[in-house]
Protein backbone atom coordinates (compact mmCIF):
# COMPACT_ATOMS: atom_id res chain seq x y z
CA UNK A 1 0.00 0.00 0.00
CA UNK A 2 0.87 3.48 -1.15
CA UNK A 3 0.68 5.69 1.87
CA UNK A 4 3.24 8.07 0.36
CA UNK A 5 0.74 8.30 -2.57
CA UNK A 6 -2.34 8.46 -0.27
CA UNK A 7 -1.29 11.48 1.29
CA UNK A 8 0.25 13.48 -1.68
CA UNK A 9 -3.89 12.70 -2.48
CA UNK A 10 -5.23 13.97 0.25
CA UNK A 11 -3.23 17.05 -0.14
CA UNK A 12 -4.09 17.82 -3.44
CA UNK A 13 -7.72 18.20 -1.97
CA UNK A 14 -6.81 20.91 0.40
CA UNK A 15 -3.83 21.51 2.74
CA UNK A 16 -3.56 19.55 6.08
CA UNK A 17 -1.90 18.63 8.83
CA UNK A 18 -0.83 14.91 9.70
CA UNK A 19 -3.56 13.94 11.96
CA UNK A 20 -6.23 15.05 9.78
CA UNK A 21 -4.53 12.90 7.15
CA UNK A 22 -4.85 9.88 9.03
CA UNK A 23 -8.49 10.62 9.91
CA UNK A 24 -9.03 11.27 6.27
CA UNK A 25 -7.82 8.18 4.96
CA UNK A 26 -9.46 5.94 7.15
CA UNK A 27 -12.65 7.65 6.69
CA UNK A 28 -12.35 7.03 2.84
CA UNK A 29 -11.06 2.88 3.39
CA UNK A 30 -13.63 2.46 6.24
CA UNK A 31 -10.70 2.04 8.83
CA UNK A 32 -9.34 -1.13 6.88
CA UNK A 33 -6.04 -0.40 6.77
CA UNK A 34 -5.18 2.05 10.12
CA UNK A 35 -2.43 4.22 9.62
CA UNK A 36 0.19 4.53 12.43
CA UNK A 37 0.65 8.17 13.17
CA UNK A 38 3.98 7.98 13.29
CA UNK A 39 3.93 6.29 10.01
CA UNK A 40 1.86 9.50 8.58
CA UNK A 41 4.92 12.27 10.47
CA UNK A 42 7.84 9.91 9.28
CA UNK A 43 6.35 9.72 5.68
CA UNK A 44 5.35 13.59 5.78
CA UNK A 45 9.06 14.35 6.47
CA UNK A 46 10.16 12.36 3.63
CA UNK A 47 7.86 13.91 1.25
CA UNK A 48 9.01 17.40 1.90
CA UNK A 49 12.80 16.16 1.91
CA UNK A 50 11.88 14.95 -1.68
CA UNK A 51 10.08 18.60 -2.75
CA UNK A 52 6.76 17.08 -3.05
CA UNK A 53 4.78 18.96 -0.18
CA UNK A 54 5.65 21.83 1.72
CA UNK A 55 5.47 23.32 5.52
CA UNK A 56 3.27 25.46 5.56
CA UNK A 57 4.37 26.07 9.43
CA UNK A 58 1.89 26.13 12.14
CA UNK A 59 -1.93 26.86 11.92
CA UNK A 60 -1.79 28.51 15.58
CA UNK A 61 -2.94 25.61 17.09
CA UNK A 62 0.59 23.33 17.54
CA UNK A 63 -0.20 21.77 14.35
CA UNK A 64 2.32 22.00 11.26
CA UNK A 65 0.30 22.21 7.69
CA UNK A 66 1.26 20.43 4.55
CA UNK A 67 0.55 21.35 1.33
CA UNK A 68 0.99 19.67 -1.80
CA UNK A 69 3.88 21.41 -5.01
CA UNK A 70 3.41 21.08 -8.15
CA UNK A 71 6.12 17.99 -8.76
CA UNK A 72 3.51 16.28 -5.74
CA UNK A 73 1.04 16.96 -7.77
CA UNK A 74 2.71 15.92 -11.05
CA UNK A 75 3.41 12.78 -8.54
CA UNK A 76 0.00 11.84 -7.76
CA UNK A 77 -1.30 12.11 -11.53
CA UNK A 78 1.27 9.88 -12.18
CA UNK A 79 -0.03 7.35 -9.45
CA UNK A 80 -3.38 7.43 -10.58
CA UNK A 81 -3.10 7.18 -14.31
CA UNK A 82 -0.33 3.98 -13.96
CA UNK A 83 -1.77 0.67 -12.96
CA UNK A 84 -0.96 -1.01 -9.77
CA UNK A 85 2.66 -2.47 -9.59
CA UNK A 86 2.04 -6.12 -9.50
CA UNK A 87 5.36 -7.70 -7.50
CA UNK A 88 5.58 -10.74 -8.47
CA UNK A 89 2.64 -12.87 -7.11
CA UNK A 90 2.17 -10.91 -3.97
CA UNK A 91 2.92 -13.52 -1.29
CA UNK A 92 0.17 -15.69 -0.38
CA UNK A 93 0.13 -18.07 2.74
CA UNK A 94 -2.54 -20.00 2.08
CA UNK A 95 -1.13 -21.00 -1.00
CA UNK A 96 2.22 -21.45 0.40
CA UNK A 97 0.39 -23.56 2.86
CA UNK A 98 -1.48 -26.01 0.65
CA UNK A 99 1.37 -26.02 -1.72
CA UNK A 100 3.62 -27.39 1.12
CA UNK A 101 1.05 -29.63 2.52
CA UNK A 102 0.44 -31.55 -1.04
CA UNK A 103 3.81 -32.52 -1.19
CA UNK A 104 4.40 -33.43 2.66
CA UNK A 105 3.52 -36.95 4.28
CA UNK A 106 0.88 -37.45 6.56
CA UNK A 107 -0.61 -33.81 6.14
CA UNK A 108 -4.68 -33.74 6.22
CA UNK A 109 -5.02 -31.56 3.30
CA UNK A 110 -8.82 -31.64 3.07
CA UNK A 111 -8.83 -30.67 6.84
CA UNK A 112 -6.79 -27.50 6.00
CA UNK A 113 -9.06 -26.95 2.97
CA UNK A 114 -12.16 -27.47 5.34
CA UNK A 115 -10.83 -25.44 8.41
CA UNK A 116 -10.08 -22.41 5.91
CA UNK A 117 -13.26 -22.47 3.91
CA UNK A 118 -15.46 -21.83 7.64
CA UNK A 119 -13.34 -19.25 8.49
CA UNK A 120 -12.82 -18.08 4.75
CA UNK A 121 -17.27 -17.85 4.49
CA UNK A 122 -17.10 -16.34 8.07
CA UNK A 123 -15.54 -13.63 6.54
CA UNK A 124 -17.46 -13.20 3.58
CA UNK A 125 -20.78 -13.39 5.54
CA UNK A 126 -19.42 -10.20 7.85
CA UNK A 127 -18.45 -8.31 4.99
CA UNK A 128 -21.54 -9.02 3.54
CA UNK A 129 -23.75 -8.25 6.61
CA UNK A 130 -21.20 -5.03 6.94
CA UNK A 131 -22.09 -4.07 2.71
CA UNK A 132 -25.67 -4.53 3.53
CA UNK A 133 -25.72 -2.30 6.52
CA UNK A 134 -23.66 0.24 4.84
CA UNK A 135 -25.67 0.39 1.89
CA UNK A 136 -28.90 1.04 3.85
CA UNK A 137 -27.28 4.15 5.62
CA UNK A 138 -27.37 5.37 2.06
CA UNK A 139 -25.02 8.19 2.96
CA UNK A 140 -22.72 9.47 -0.12
CA UNK A 141 -19.78 9.70 2.45
CA UNK A 142 -19.77 5.66 2.63
CA UNK A 143 -18.76 5.42 -0.98
CA UNK A 144 -15.28 4.91 -0.71
CA UNK A 145 -15.83 2.38 1.88
CA UNK A 146 -18.41 0.63 -0.28
CA UNK A 147 -15.75 -0.13 -2.74
CA UNK A 148 -13.45 -1.18 -0.02
CA UNK A 149 -15.68 -3.84 1.14
CA UNK A 150 -16.86 -5.16 -2.16
CA UNK A 151 -12.75 -5.67 -3.24
CA UNK A 152 -13.04 -7.58 -0.08
CA UNK A 153 -15.91 -9.55 -0.89
CA UNK A 154 -14.66 -10.47 -4.75
CA UNK A 155 -11.22 -11.28 -3.19
CA UNK A 156 -12.91 -13.66 -0.45
CA UNK A 157 -15.17 -15.12 -2.59
CA UNK A 158 -12.00 -16.22 -4.92
CA UNK A 159 -10.22 -17.51 -2.47
CA UNK A 160 -13.67 -19.81 -1.51
CA UNK A 161 -13.47 -20.82 -4.93
CA UNK A 162 -10.23 -21.16 -5.17
CA UNK A 163 -10.29 -23.83 -2.09
CA UNK A 164 -13.11 -25.94 -4.17
CA UNK A 165 -10.84 -26.13 -7.36
CA UNK A 166 -8.07 -27.41 -4.99
CA UNK A 167 -10.33 -30.26 -2.93
CA UNK A 168 -11.61 -31.25 -6.24
CA UNK A 169 -8.61 -31.81 -8.40
CA UNK A 170 -7.16 -33.58 -4.90
CA UNK A 171 -9.80 -35.86 -5.27
CA UNK A 172 -9.96 -36.19 -9.06
CA UNK A 173 -5.71 -37.46 -7.78
CA UNK A 174 -6.47 -39.82 -5.45
CA UNK A 175 -9.46 -41.59 -7.95
CA UNK A 176 -6.69 -41.71 -10.36
CA UNK A 177 -4.33 -42.74 -8.26
CA UNK A 178 -6.59 -44.93 -6.84
CA UNK A 179 -7.76 -46.51 -9.86
CA UNK A 180 -9.89 -49.94 -9.50
CA UNK A 181 -10.19 -49.29 -5.56
CA UNK A 182 -14.05 -48.93 -4.81
CA UNK A 183 -12.75 -46.52 -1.93
CA UNK A 184 -15.28 -43.60 -2.52
CA UNK A 185 -13.59 -40.13 -1.68
CA UNK A 186 -14.37 -38.45 1.64
CA UNK A 187 -15.86 -35.22 -0.28
CA UNK A 188 -18.45 -37.17 -2.30
CA UNK A 189 -16.88 -34.78 -5.00
CA UNK A 190 -16.93 -36.86 -8.41
CA UNK A 191 -14.77 -36.88 -11.30
CA UNK A 192 -17.08 -35.78 -13.35
CA UNK A 193 -18.33 -33.03 -10.86
CA UNK A 194 -14.56 -32.11 -10.73
CA UNK A 195 -14.09 -31.95 -13.90
CA UNK A 196 -16.12 -29.02 -14.84
CA UNK A 197 -14.56 -27.46 -11.84
CA UNK A 198 -10.99 -27.42 -13.47
CA UNK A 199 -12.31 -26.24 -16.32
CA UNK A 200 -14.12 -23.47 -14.84
CA UNK A 201 -17.22 -23.36 -16.74
CA UNK A 202 -18.85 -21.80 -13.65
CA UNK A 203 -19.44 -18.12 -14.11
CA UNK B 1 -27.43 -18.58 19.30
CA UNK B 2 -30.55 -20.60 20.90
CA UNK B 3 -32.33 -22.47 19.15
CA UNK B 4 -35.41 -24.03 21.68
CA UNK B 5 -38.95 -23.39 22.16
CA UNK B 6 -41.59 -22.89 20.11
CA UNK B 7 -39.41 -20.26 17.83
CA UNK B 8 -38.40 -23.79 16.07
CA UNK B 9 -39.34 -24.12 12.38
CA UNK B 10 -37.90 -26.74 11.15
CA UNK B 11 -36.29 -29.41 12.70
CA UNK B 12 -34.25 -32.76 11.64
CA UNK B 13 -33.78 -35.17 14.21
CA UNK B 14 -31.16 -38.00 13.36
CA UNK B 15 -32.26 -38.04 9.94
CA UNK B 16 -30.69 -40.38 7.41
CA UNK B 17 -32.22 -41.20 3.80
CA UNK B 18 -30.78 -44.07 1.68
CA UNK B 19 -31.63 -44.99 -1.71
CA UNK B 20 -31.61 -48.49 -2.86
CA UNK B 21 -30.98 -51.76 -0.49
CA UNK B 22 -28.15 -53.90 0.21
CA UNK B 23 -25.16 -53.90 -1.13
CA UNK B 24 -25.62 -51.43 -3.61
CA UNK B 25 -27.86 -49.20 -1.41
CA UNK B 26 -26.23 -45.43 -1.20
CA UNK B 27 -26.48 -43.56 1.88
CA UNK B 28 -27.86 -39.43 0.39
CA UNK B 29 -28.06 -38.41 4.59
CA UNK B 30 -26.55 -39.87 7.56
CA UNK B 31 -27.44 -39.01 11.35
CA UNK B 32 -28.07 -35.10 10.10
CA UNK B 33 -29.34 -33.15 12.59
CA UNK B 34 -30.90 -29.32 11.85
CA UNK B 35 -33.03 -26.97 13.66
CA UNK B 36 -33.91 -23.52 11.85
CA UNK B 37 -35.60 -20.48 14.61
CA UNK B 38 -37.94 -18.19 13.10
CA UNK B 39 -36.16 -15.24 11.74
CA UNK B 40 -32.87 -17.57 11.03
CA UNK B 41 -31.54 -17.68 7.68
CA UNK B 42 -29.67 -21.28 7.25
CA UNK B 43 -27.10 -21.82 4.05
CA UNK B 44 -26.02 -25.43 3.03
CA UNK B 45 -23.03 -25.98 0.99
CA UNK B 46 -21.54 -28.58 -0.18
CA UNK B 47 -20.24 -30.41 -3.80
CA UNK B 48 -23.03 -31.71 -5.53
CA UNK B 49 -24.21 -35.11 -4.45
CA UNK B 50 -22.96 -34.47 -0.88
CA UNK B 51 -26.92 -34.22 0.00
CA UNK B 52 -27.97 -30.80 -0.17
CA UNK B 53 -30.95 -31.82 -2.39
CA UNK B 54 -32.59 -34.64 -0.32
CA UNK B 55 -32.45 -32.25 2.89
CA UNK B 56 -34.03 -29.71 1.37
CA UNK B 57 -36.85 -32.46 -0.20
CA UNK B 58 -36.80 -33.79 3.55
CA UNK B 59 -37.76 -30.60 4.88
CA UNK B 60 -40.35 -29.70 2.87
CA UNK B 61 -42.03 -33.03 3.27
CA UNK B 62 -41.58 -34.20 -0.64
CA UNK B 63 -39.63 -37.21 0.60
CA UNK B 64 -39.91 -39.13 3.59
CA UNK B 65 -36.60 -40.15 5.67
CA UNK B 66 -35.47 -43.48 6.00
CA UNK B 67 -35.08 -42.99 10.14
CA UNK B 68 -34.99 -40.43 11.97
CA UNK B 69 -37.81 -37.48 12.29
CA UNK B 70 -38.45 -34.46 10.44
CA UNK B 71 -40.90 -31.63 12.62
CA UNK B 72 -42.13 -28.23 10.80
CA UNK B 73 -43.32 -25.56 13.06
CA UNK B 74 -43.98 -28.89 15.75
CA UNK B 75 -45.36 -31.09 13.30
CA UNK B 76 -44.09 -34.42 13.00
CA UNK B 77 -44.01 -35.05 9.34
CA UNK B 78 -44.43 -38.41 9.94
CA UNK B 79 -47.90 -38.84 11.72
CA UNK B 80 -49.23 -36.75 8.56
CA UNK B 81 -51.25 -38.36 5.85
CA UNK B 82 -50.45 -37.47 2.15
CA UNK B 83 -53.64 -35.14 2.14
CA UNK B 84 -52.48 -33.27 5.88
CA UNK B 85 -48.77 -33.02 4.70
CA UNK B 86 -50.17 -31.64 1.38
CA UNK B 87 -51.91 -29.00 2.99
CA UNK B 88 -49.28 -28.57 5.47
CA UNK B 89 -47.32 -28.21 2.72
CA UNK B 90 -49.41 -25.21 1.02
CA UNK B 91 -50.05 -23.55 4.25
CA UNK B 92 -46.08 -23.68 5.99
CA UNK B 93 -43.83 -23.92 2.89
CA UNK B 94 -42.84 -22.23 0.58
CA UNK B 95 -40.67 -23.44 -2.43
CA UNK B 96 -38.27 -21.51 -4.66
CA UNK B 97 -36.39 -23.51 -7.51
CA UNK B 98 -33.75 -22.99 -9.80
CA UNK B 99 -36.31 -22.80 -12.81
CA UNK B 100 -38.64 -20.73 -11.06
CA UNK B 101 -41.74 -23.64 -12.01
CA UNK B 102 -43.99 -20.81 -12.61
CA UNK B 103 -47.14 -21.44 -14.94
CA UNK B 104 -46.77 -19.41 -18.12
CA UNK B 105 -50.53 -18.93 -18.93
CA UNK B 106 -51.16 -17.32 -15.68
CA UNK B 107 -50.22 -13.72 -14.76
CA UNK B 108 -47.90 -13.23 -12.06
CA UNK B 109 -50.51 -12.52 -9.01
CA UNK B 110 -52.44 -16.01 -10.53
CA UNK B 111 -49.21 -17.59 -10.05
CA UNK B 112 -48.73 -16.69 -6.37
CA UNK B 113 -52.37 -17.04 -5.40
CA UNK B 114 -52.76 -20.08 -6.93
CA UNK B 115 -51.35 -22.43 -3.75
CA UNK B 116 -53.62 -20.27 -1.77
CA UNK B 117 -56.93 -20.92 -3.91
CA UNK B 118 -55.82 -24.61 -3.85
CA UNK B 119 -55.70 -24.54 -0.10
CA UNK B 120 -59.60 -23.25 -0.56
CA UNK B 121 -58.96 -19.44 0.07
CA UNK B 122 -61.37 -17.21 -1.82
CA UNK B 123 -60.40 -15.93 -5.10
CA UNK B 124 -60.42 -12.44 -3.83
CA UNK B 125 -58.87 -12.61 -0.67
CA UNK B 126 -56.30 -14.72 -2.59
CA UNK B 127 -55.75 -11.88 -4.98
CA UNK B 128 -55.52 -9.51 -2.31
CA UNK B 129 -52.90 -11.82 -0.61
CA UNK B 130 -51.00 -12.07 -3.76
CA UNK B 131 -50.42 -8.58 -4.24
CA UNK B 132 -49.28 -7.92 -0.80
CA UNK B 133 -46.55 -10.92 -2.10
CA UNK B 134 -45.90 -9.00 -4.66
CA UNK B 135 -45.46 -5.61 -3.12
CA UNK B 136 -43.19 -7.51 -0.61
CA UNK B 137 -40.72 -8.94 -3.02
CA UNK B 138 -40.83 -5.75 -4.73
CA UNK B 139 -42.23 -5.92 -7.86
CA UNK B 140 -46.20 -4.85 -7.32
CA UNK B 141 -46.39 -3.22 -10.61
CA UNK B 142 -46.13 -6.76 -12.45
CA UNK B 143 -49.14 -8.45 -11.11
CA UNK B 144 -51.15 -8.35 -14.39
CA UNK B 145 -47.81 -9.65 -16.46
CA UNK B 146 -47.58 -13.20 -18.18
CA UNK B 147 -44.19 -14.80 -17.79
CA UNK B 148 -43.27 -14.37 -21.45
CA UNK B 149 -43.59 -10.46 -20.52
CA UNK B 150 -40.88 -10.56 -17.52
CA UNK B 151 -36.92 -11.09 -17.36
CA UNK B 152 -35.61 -13.56 -15.55
CA UNK B 153 -34.84 -11.62 -11.90
CA UNK B 154 -38.75 -10.87 -12.38
CA UNK B 155 -39.59 -14.21 -12.66
CA UNK B 156 -37.61 -15.08 -10.07
CA UNK B 157 -39.18 -12.68 -7.90
CA UNK B 158 -43.18 -13.58 -8.57
CA UNK B 159 -41.53 -17.75 -7.77
CA UNK B 160 -40.30 -16.11 -4.21
CA UNK B 161 -43.61 -14.32 -3.84
CA UNK B 162 -45.28 -17.53 -4.46
CA UNK B 163 -43.17 -19.08 -1.93
CA UNK B 164 -44.02 -16.39 1.07
CA UNK B 165 -47.66 -15.62 0.34
CA UNK B 166 -50.17 -16.60 3.13
CA UNK B 167 -47.28 -16.19 5.69
CA UNK B 168 -45.54 -19.28 5.38
CA UNK B 169 -43.44 -19.55 7.95
CA UNK B 170 -40.57 -21.93 6.24
CA UNK B 171 -38.88 -20.96 2.89
CA UNK B 172 -36.52 -23.77 1.44
CA UNK B 173 -34.69 -22.34 -2.07
CA UNK B 174 -33.03 -24.95 -4.22
CA UNK B 175 -29.93 -22.83 -5.89
CA UNK B 176 -32.55 -19.72 -6.35
CA UNK B 177 -29.98 -18.22 -8.08
CA UNK B 178 -29.26 -20.02 -10.55
CA UNK B 179 -30.38 -19.14 -13.98
CA UNK B 180 -29.76 -15.36 -13.34
CA UNK B 181 -26.80 -13.25 -13.73
CA UNK B 182 -25.22 -11.52 -10.50
CA UNK B 183 -26.47 -8.35 -9.71
CA UNK B 184 -30.62 -9.96 -10.12
CA UNK B 185 -28.94 -12.80 -7.73
CA UNK B 186 -27.56 -10.24 -5.68
CA UNK B 187 -31.45 -9.10 -5.38
CA UNK B 188 -32.83 -12.39 -4.70
CA UNK B 189 -30.93 -12.70 -1.62
CA UNK B 190 -31.76 -9.23 -0.20
CA UNK B 191 -35.31 -10.74 -1.05
CA UNK B 192 -34.62 -13.71 0.92
CA UNK B 193 -32.44 -11.63 3.95
CA UNK B 194 -35.96 -9.55 4.03
CA UNK B 195 -38.20 -12.63 4.95
CA UNK B 196 -35.63 -14.01 7.55
CA UNK B 197 -35.60 -10.36 9.16
CA UNK B 198 -39.35 -10.58 8.82
CA UNK B 199 -39.32 -13.59 10.88
CA UNK B 200 -39.32 -16.83 8.51
CA UNK B 201 -36.91 -19.44 8.40
CA UNK B 202 -35.03 -19.82 5.64
CA UNK B 203 -33.04 -22.52 4.19
CA UNK B 204 -31.03 -22.32 1.09
CA UNK B 205 -29.35 -24.75 -1.30
CA UNK B 206 -26.59 -23.17 -2.82
CA UNK B 207 -22.62 -23.42 -4.13
CA UNK B 208 -21.59 -20.10 -4.78
CA UNK B 209 -20.09 -18.38 -1.54
CA UNK B 210 -21.20 -14.87 -2.59
CA UNK B 211 -24.90 -16.04 -2.06
CA UNK B 212 -24.56 -18.34 1.30
CA UNK B 213 -22.50 -15.50 2.62
CA UNK B 214 -26.04 -13.62 3.42
CA UNK B 215 -27.07 -16.27 5.77
CA UNK B 216 -26.58 -16.28 9.39
CA UNK B 217 -25.63 -19.44 9.44
CA UNK B 218 -23.59 -21.32 6.45
CA UNK B 219 -23.82 -25.43 6.94
CA UNK B 220 -21.16 -27.43 4.78
CA UNK B 221 -22.54 -30.94 4.11
CA UNK B 222 -19.78 -33.56 2.92
CA UNK B 223 -21.03 -37.26 1.87
CA UNK B 224 -24.90 -36.94 3.36
CA UNK B 225 -22.81 -35.61 6.92
CA UNK B 226 -22.92 -32.03 8.55
CA UNK B 227 -19.15 -31.41 8.53
CA UNK B 228 -19.13 -27.87 9.73
CA UNK B 229 -21.05 -24.95 10.64
CA UNK B 230 -20.07 -21.42 10.02
CA UNK B 231 -21.82 -18.75 12.20
CA UNK B 232 -21.12 -15.05 10.84
CA UNK B 233 -19.08 -13.48 13.90
CA UNK B 234 -19.97 -9.52 13.29
CA UNK B 235 -17.25 -8.41 15.26
CA UNK B 236 -15.61 -5.91 13.79
CA UNK B 237 -12.01 -6.20 14.91
CA UNK B 238 -11.96 -10.17 13.65
CA UNK B 239 -13.58 -8.31 10.55
CA UNK B 240 -10.13 -6.38 10.54
CA UNK B 241 -8.19 -9.38 11.61
CA UNK B 242 -9.58 -10.77 8.03
CA UNK B 243 -8.22 -8.47 6.16
CA UNK B 244 -4.62 -9.05 7.36
CA UNK B 245 -4.04 -6.48 9.58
Amino acid sequence: MSIRHSLLALLQDQPRYGYQLRVEFENRTGATWPLNIGQVYTTLDRLERDGLVSNEGGDGEGHVVYSITAAGKAEVQGWFAAPVERVNPPRNELAIKLALAVTLPGVDVQAIIQAQRVASIRALQDYTKARRDTAANQRSADTAWLLVLDSLIFQTEAEVRWLDLCEARMVQQAQSAGQGATRKPSTGVTVEEAAPLIADSRR
Amino acid sequence: MSVQGPQQVLELAKVSRAFGEGATAVAALRDVDLTISAGEFVAVMGPSGSGKSSLLALAGGLDRPTSGAVFVESTPLAGLGLNELARLRRRAVGYVFQDFNLVPTLTAAENVALPLELDGTGAKKAHRQALDALRQVGIPELADRYMDQMSGGQQQRVAIARAIVGERRLILADEPTGALDSTTGQGVMEVLRLRADAGAAVMLVTHEARHAAWADRVVFLRDGRIVDQAAAMHDPTMLLAQAGL
